[in-house]
């Protein structure tokens, strides 16, 4: 069973000052299966993201991803252990062109060190061509390799959702975290990123996914966790949480009690 | 170390009267941090402007550098008239630079650097200006006030030019404390610096809050440059740039964007330079404000009081 | 005005922007264009007008004021350490306000390890003393950047300028750096002519401008190795957004060490030279107005783009020399024109490389009949 988890959230709670983000969430994401993470604004999702990514460290609780509590780590050596995220508020490096976005993101699973990039050592040159090479591969998976010359900033709206999943996947995760990529997108686009979403899946990553659009979650998660007022309030199958009634009340705004 | 332990409270009072000044001049860093998040590295120049301007001012009442002290009564005007020069002076120029090196930058978004660069470019041309008008030598402050101690505090002298300057510096932070918490065009300062963007939907002209800002800058380098005349009694094209950089120090210290912390800051500034002087030689002087500004950010990275005139932005 | 002519009015300053790059990638196009042995050739050619240079003395360019080659070492000197601030400042993002210290670093140490009258007991030839400085320099910049690096952008400016200051006072104030007189008889470089008279010699500095002129080109093909690699990539990241690149698997606490470490190393090279060449330091040459110039330079050619800082090199450290009968107002009218620049191309002289490769994407796809 624990070689099926590839991450543990277990009872974790995080404090800002008086404020309670998040009260006692606990849930487990398998190996290989499309989590859902949803709830209305300001449950705690993006929060969620934060704590699982570094970002934040929780007040109580703890994080185990892949076997290994994640405990006082750095960002980046989270994202080294295998966790790749998105951000809801796209955060591109804006003058860098698209494939340079993605070569940073390649760049995490690289060794060379400044003096060997500064006399351009063997082992440099082969992992410039090979982050390249990866880097346009998953250009070419997401679909926007055809403007892996242009800077970041100019790429149309939803080039740049997608960019920052190239980016993610860049980093060689085993766990992708996406905080709602689908976000301003019109049907036609939300369908390909399901399919590309599926996809990814299909390649043997595990996705955690924070949508605001519950229809557009149910088409894809295997699972949902469902999150208000930092607290978890429901989880299940996409079907049980179509017709939980804590669930319902959360979405149409009811007062739990009147549930 | 005896000799500052002897000297404890001379010390303390020389370093509160020279801390006064750069607290003074420390606000007009802050408050343009406060609105435009960004150096105004040619303020110190707006601070020069002032120690110059008052001095023609004195000079235009005929008063020359060798003349004897006049009688109280004429210091009461001339000092207030030089005050008056050097205030409009400064924020006359204040204002210039906010028209033509930065206003320009604004509108086009230029990044931060470059306003930094041409905030250089602003403060190497005024103050090599002077420098080409007064040909580069040392200009004096005609006598004013003759230093007379007034009373005794702990055992340390305290005289009456002392008693001004901490007097002068206090009441003119007290009104511009009062004129940004009580009036209209003070809170419209304060609602650019929380949030420039809700500011604006809310009706708050931006241009006209960032000009005020720089007057109201101005103004407290132009009152710190007199009160650097009286003190220091001489001035000189470049004499900016230490100050400047003192002040700025002193403004980050207390947490940039922050007014008490201003003043926090460059008390604290006066008061550690003078101990620590005492302590290992005067020619240390500088260093000692520089390494104690950086020992305090390692501690504090935002400053002791921190940013508060505005919210830092993430 | 109505909103439509804003439209028209934003549309026509970027075809004008636009215009301004095809100008220099025009040039640059035309460049990659031509086969690989007639670059060798005419990049071989311009290498040795640049040799040629002091020899040449030409009319409009030679300076009368002032010897020629001295002036074009100088230009030489501020080019590399313009180079190294550019790696701190323009790659990395971090604002440097103190950069002179780290040259000061370079100078001292040549100064104090290779003067026979400094107070130490050998005196090291400069070959010896120069490795010394880059190495000084850079655990300066260690020390100096582990504690503070994570202050923010404005935080960290004021530091560093605390920082240069720090380094002038403490060669004012101390004995051993030889206080206000400064340190005589630093060593030159090795060599000796026919005659058996010195290469680098106090008369004649063609010598040392051909030194600087070689360490330019070094410097400029290592930082271009740099920037073209994932050491480059993440210093544009953290310029760009350093939380983003944390969480990308940038350590970039790390990475702005070495920035740091590499600029001031290069930094201490150009100090070292520097001192060499003068034979003669104190600490009246390492005002923090210095760092102000450097800075000046980055920025006025393009911060990020190196060819555009050697050209805001050569502006900043050849025109007031260029023009020493106006010696009164040179620096008036040089912060002046700091402004000019700034206002009218905030962006630098020259537009990045990226910029420019974007536009001619953009082209290539005009060209190709893809609708953009």
């Amino acid at each position: 069973m624990s070689e099926d988890r590839m991450l543990d959230v277990r009872d974790v709670t995080l404090r800002f000052g008086g404020v309670t983000a998040l009260d006692g969430v606990s849930f487990h994401i398998d190996r290989g299966e499309i989590l859902g993470l949803i709830g209305p604004n300001g449950a705690g999702k993006t929060t969620c993201f934060n704590v699982m990514t570094g970002v934040y460290q929780p007040t109580s609780g703890s994080v185990v991803f892949d076997g290994r509590k994640l405990g006082r780590r750095k960002k980046h050596q989270i994202t080294r252990l295998g966790i790749a995220r998105t951000f809801q508020n796209i955060r591109l490096f804006p003058e860098m062109t698209a494939l340079e976005n993605v070569m940073v993101g390649a760049d995490a699973r690289h060794r060379t060190s400044v003096l060997s990039a500064l006399f351009r050592l063997p082992r440099h040159r082969r992992e410039e061509r090979e982050g390249r090479e990866r880097a346009l591969a998953l250009l070419d998976l997401v679909g926007v390799a055809h403007r892996a010359e242009e800077t970041a900033r100019n790429l149309p709206y939803g080039d740049q959702r997608r960019l920052e999943i190239a980016r993610a996947l860049a980093t060689g995760p085993k766990l992708l975290c996406l905080d709602e990529p689908a976000a301003g997108f019109n049907p036609a686009e939300k369908a390909k990123l399901l399919e590309l979403i599926r996809r990814i899946r299909d390649d043997g990553y595990t996705v955690l996914l924070i949508e605001h659009d519950m229809r557009l979650v149910m088409g894809v998660t295997d699972r949902i966790v469902v999150l208000e007022f930092g607290k978890k309030i429901a989880e299940g199958a996409p079907a049980e949480i179509r017709d939980n009634p804590a669930v319902i009340a959360a979405y149409l705004g009811v007062p739990e009690d009147a549930a | 170390m005896q000799f500052l332990l002897d000297n404890f409270w001379d010390l303390s009072v020389t370093g509160l009267t020279q801390g006064a000044i750069y607290a003074l001049i420390a606000l007009g860093y802050t408050l343009v941090y406060g609105v435009l998040r960004l150096i105004n590295f040619a303020h110190s120049e707006v601070f020069v402007t002032g120690t110059f301007a008052s001095i023609f001012v004195l000079h235009a009442f005929g008063l020359g550098s060798d003349d004897p002290v006049p009688s109280a009564g004429m210091v009461v005007l001339y000092i207030a008239a030089a005050a008056v020069g050097a205030m409009v002076a400064s924020a006359a120029t204040a204002l210039v630079v906010e028209r033509v090196a930065y206003r320009p930058l604004r509108r086009r978004n230029a990044p931060p650097l470059v306003f930094l660069i041409s905030a250089i470019g602003a403060s190497f041309a005024i103050s090599e200006a002077f420098g080409v008008l007064v040909d580069r030598n040392n200009v004096r402050v005609p006598n004013l006030i003759e230093p007379q101690t007034q009373f005794h505090l702990f055992g340390a002298s305290v005289n009456n030019r002392q008693l001004l300057i901490v007097a002068a510096a206090i009441v003119m932070m007290l009104c511009l404390d009062q004129f940004i918490r009580r009036t209209r065009l003070g809170r419209g300062i304060r609602a650019v610096s929380q949030d420039p963007d809700s500011a604006a939907l809310m009706g708050v002209n931006k241009d006209r809050v960032i000009a005020l800002t720089f007057i109201l800058g101005g103004l407290m380098a132009g009152g710190a440059a007199v009160l650097y005349d009286l003190q220091f009694g001489v001035t000189r094209f470049n004499a900016g740039f230490v100050l400047g950089i003192k002040a700025f120090t002193a403004a980050v210290l207390g947490g940039i964007g922050n007014l008490r912390g201003a003043l926090l800051g460059g008390l604290l500034l006066g008061l550690m330079e003078n101990y620590g002087s005492a302590i290992i030689g005067s020619e240390w002087r500088d260093v000692v404000a520089f390494v104690f500004l950086i020992v305090v950010l390692m501690f504090r990275p935002t400053g002791i009081l921190g940013e508060s005139l505005g919210k830092a932005r993430a | 005005m109505t909103i439509s002519d804003r439209l028209g009015l934003a549309d026509r300053l970027r075809a004008l922007d636009d215009r301004r790059v095809q100008l220099v990638t025009r040039p640059r196009q035309w460049w990659n264009g031509l086969p690989k042995p007639v670059q060798w050739v005419a990049f071989g050619a311009f290498a040795v007008l640049l040799v040629l240079l002091p020899i040449l003395d030409p009319p409009i360019l030679s300076t009368p004021d002032s010897d020629f080659p001295t002036v074009l070492f100088i230009v030489g000197v501020y080019c590399l350490a313009a180079l190294g601030l550019n790696i701190v400042v323009g790659l990395a993002g971090l604002l440097d306000l103190g950069y002179v210290g780290f040259y000061a670093v370079g100078a001292y140490s040549v100064a104090v390890f290779g003067s026979p009258s400094s107070q130490l007991a050998t005196a090291y030839p400069w070959l010896v003393c120069v490795p010394i400085a880059i190495a000084l320099a850079m655990v300066a910049g260690v020390v100096l950047g582990a504690p503070t690096l994570r202050l923010r952008g404005d935080y960290l400016a004021i530091v560093t300028l605390g920082f240069g200051e720090i380094v002038r006072l403490t060669a004012l104030n101390s004995g051993v750096l030889g206080g206000a007189a400064g340190i005589s008889d630093v060593p030159a470089p090795p060599g000796e002519l026919a005659d058996g008279s010195r290469l680098f010699g106090v008369i004649d500095a063609k010598p040392y401008y051909w030194l600087a002129l070689g360490l330019i080109f070094v410097i400029v093909a290592a930082s271009r190795n740099l920037e073209r690699s994932r050491v480059g990539r993440a210093w544009l990241a953290i310029r760009e957004d350093e939380d983003a690149a944390e969480l990308m698997g940038v350590p970039t606490f790390k990475f702005k060490l070495w920035a740091f470490a590499m600029g001031a190393a290069v930094g201490g090279l150009a100090g070292a030279v520097f001192a060499g060449q003068q034979g003669f330091i104190n600490p009246e040459s390492f005002i923090i107005q210095l760092s102000i110039l450097f800075l000046a330079a980055v920025v006025v050619g393009g911060a990020g783009n190196r060819l555009g800082v050697v050209v805001g090199a050569i502006l900043v450290a050849y025109l007031p020399e260029r023009f020493r009968e106006l010696a009164e107002y040179r620096i008036l009218v040089f912060g002046l024109a700091l402004i000019v620049m700034s206002v009218f191309r905030p962006q630098g002289l020259l537009p990045s490389r990226r910029r420019a490769v974007e536009l001619a994407a953009r082209q290539d796809q005009v060209e190709a009949g893809v609708n953009v």
